[in-house]
């Protein structure tokens, strides 16, 4: 039976973890490669790397990292965060990424979708829809959040899928942070108008939340940043508690 | 002993090449390689493939000289041959994706879409899935039965002869996902990208 599973997120910034896992034994707190292999050797099923780093300059910061920890974790790794066009994804994946998530560039340019999946492969190819309520729908926001672009984000997810994309990293701009839940109803009209994998993201706040996004929200899988720093909850505490919930996980 | 890593540009290949590394240290020396030369005298040969069975039969065509040497390589000269993802479905006849694409041709059998039951079933099949180990592969030396290893694939390798099927997986169907048909290895699954668990699968082929 395939599991769900649980996907720690790191965020990157000019190569060093902004927040992360706040251990006393620790070397580096903030060193992203460190960080990954505690999560992989805790029984992480994927890590994601959200870069974000502002300055351009700096970008080239994100490559040095994906290299360094994909010579030490032997779990999926997917890079997100000012991936612009193909030539941004040939160089994450020739650095070690197994797949990439496209935010911005997606909204602005479908296309970049299409022609990256057709030459990569959709198993590497992740969207990420940052979307916000407005009304009764759901609208996309790229650059991280600041701007609107209008984009109905169900019928968005759609065309996505409809353009190559492997996976869809859905995150509700209204919860992240708060640590109050998915939004379960965005996660759910997704994952039933797709057939690709729906990856639920923003606002996880405790491990019930897991549980919901998973059995209410319907995801695949299950990201989450704030739980897993500052040793709140770790991953195998997690996967434990989605065990006795009933949820398959790989233990 | 020479393991070589067929580079076809078939794809992101790093993470295969980052796992036989960690895995060989510095006992083995691991090639990463499109030579034909160097092919020819490796001791074992490792057959990545990701995107579509179509770009990756594309992609061994694109290199003269390329698919005759692996056909001498692991059925003439027998030697050790891991493919791994569209690497171990390639061996079939012909694949369905994207358009009727002719295969190696090394295990009778083709490639076609998974049943997902009118989208009962989510695809790609996705994530860490356990396996239904059938016959003792010598690459599944220590590896418990029910381990999970970390799929990614639409397609499944349908062969005629049920007996080279090393191992399956429960998905919409039961799925094959490893093969052992004399010197030829495959799987369906990513050993490089399944933890320590597929560490041991490769280490496995690298001791053979």
């Amino acid at each position: 039976m395939l599991k769900n599973r649980i996907i720690p997120c790191l965020d990157v910034k000019n190569g060093r973890v902004v927040k992360g896992i706040n251990f006393v034994d620790l070397q580096d707190a903030g060193d992203p490669v460190e960080q990954a292999k505690i999560y992989s050797d805790g029984g992480a099923d994927e890590i994601c790397f959200l870069d974000i780093t502002a300055s351009n300059e700096n970008r080239d910061t994100i490559y040095d990292v994906v290299e360094k920890t994909s010579k030490k974790c032997f779990v999926p790794l997917t890079v997100g965060g000012g991936v612009r066009s193909v030539e941004d994804i040939n160089k994450l994946l020739n650095c070690g990424a197994d797949k990439v998530s496209i935010n911005t560039a997606a909204a602005q340019n479908p296309e970049v979708v299409v022609e990256s999946s057709k030459k990569f492969g959709s198993q590497c190819i992740v969207v990420a829809i940052d979307a916000k309520k407005n009304g009764d729908k759901w609208e996309i926001f790229t650059h991280g959040g600041r701007n609107n672009t209008g984009i109905n984000a169900i019928e968005f997810a759609k065309t996505m899928e409809d353009s190559g994309a492997g996976e869809l990293l859905v995150t509700s701009m209204d919860r992240d942070g708060t640590q109050v839940g998915y939004d379960i109803e965005l996660m759910f009209k997704i994952s039933s108008m797709v057939n690709i994998p729906v990856i639920a993201s923003g606002g996880v706040g405790n491990l019930d939340h897991l549980v919901d996004g998973i059995k209410l929200g319907n995801a695949s899988a299950v990201l989450a940043a704030s739980i897993f720093h500052y040793g709140k909850h770790s991953v195998k505490e997690a996967k434990e508690y989605l065990d006795l919930k009933g949820i398959p996980v790989r233990i | 002993m020479n393991v070589t890593i067929v580079d076809y540009n078939s794809g992101n290949i790093s993470s295969v090449i980052n796992s036989f590394k960690e895995v060989a240290k510095d006992k083995v020396n691991i090639e990463v390689t499109s030579d034909l030369s160097e092919i020819k005298s490796a001791d074992k040969v490792v057959l990545p493939g990701q995107g579509s069975f179509k770009s990756c039969v594309d992609a061994l065509n694109n290199i003269s000289g390329l698919v005759e040497t692996l056909n001498e390589f692991a059925i003439n000269n027998k030697k050790p041959l891991l493919g791994i993802c569209v690497g171990l479905q390639m061996f079939a006849d012909v694949g369905y994706e994207e358009t009727e694409t002719k295969g190696l041709g090394w295990i009778p059998g083709k490639v076609t879409k998974i049943n997902n039951q009118n989208g009962k079933y989510k695809l790609p099949h996705i994530g860490w899935n356990q396996i239904n180990i059938l016959k003792d592969s010598k690459i599944f030396k220590d590896i418990d039965n029910k381990s999970h290893m970390y799929f990614v694939h639409s397609y499944e390798f349908v062969p005629e002869d049920k007996n080279v099927i090393s191992a399956t997986t429960d998905y919409s169907s039961n799925i094959v996902c490893s093969i052992e048909k004399e010197n030829i290895f495959g799987t369906q699954f990513h050993p490089e990208k399944s933890d320590k668990i597929g560490l041991k699968i490769i280490d496995n082929f690298i001791k053979l």
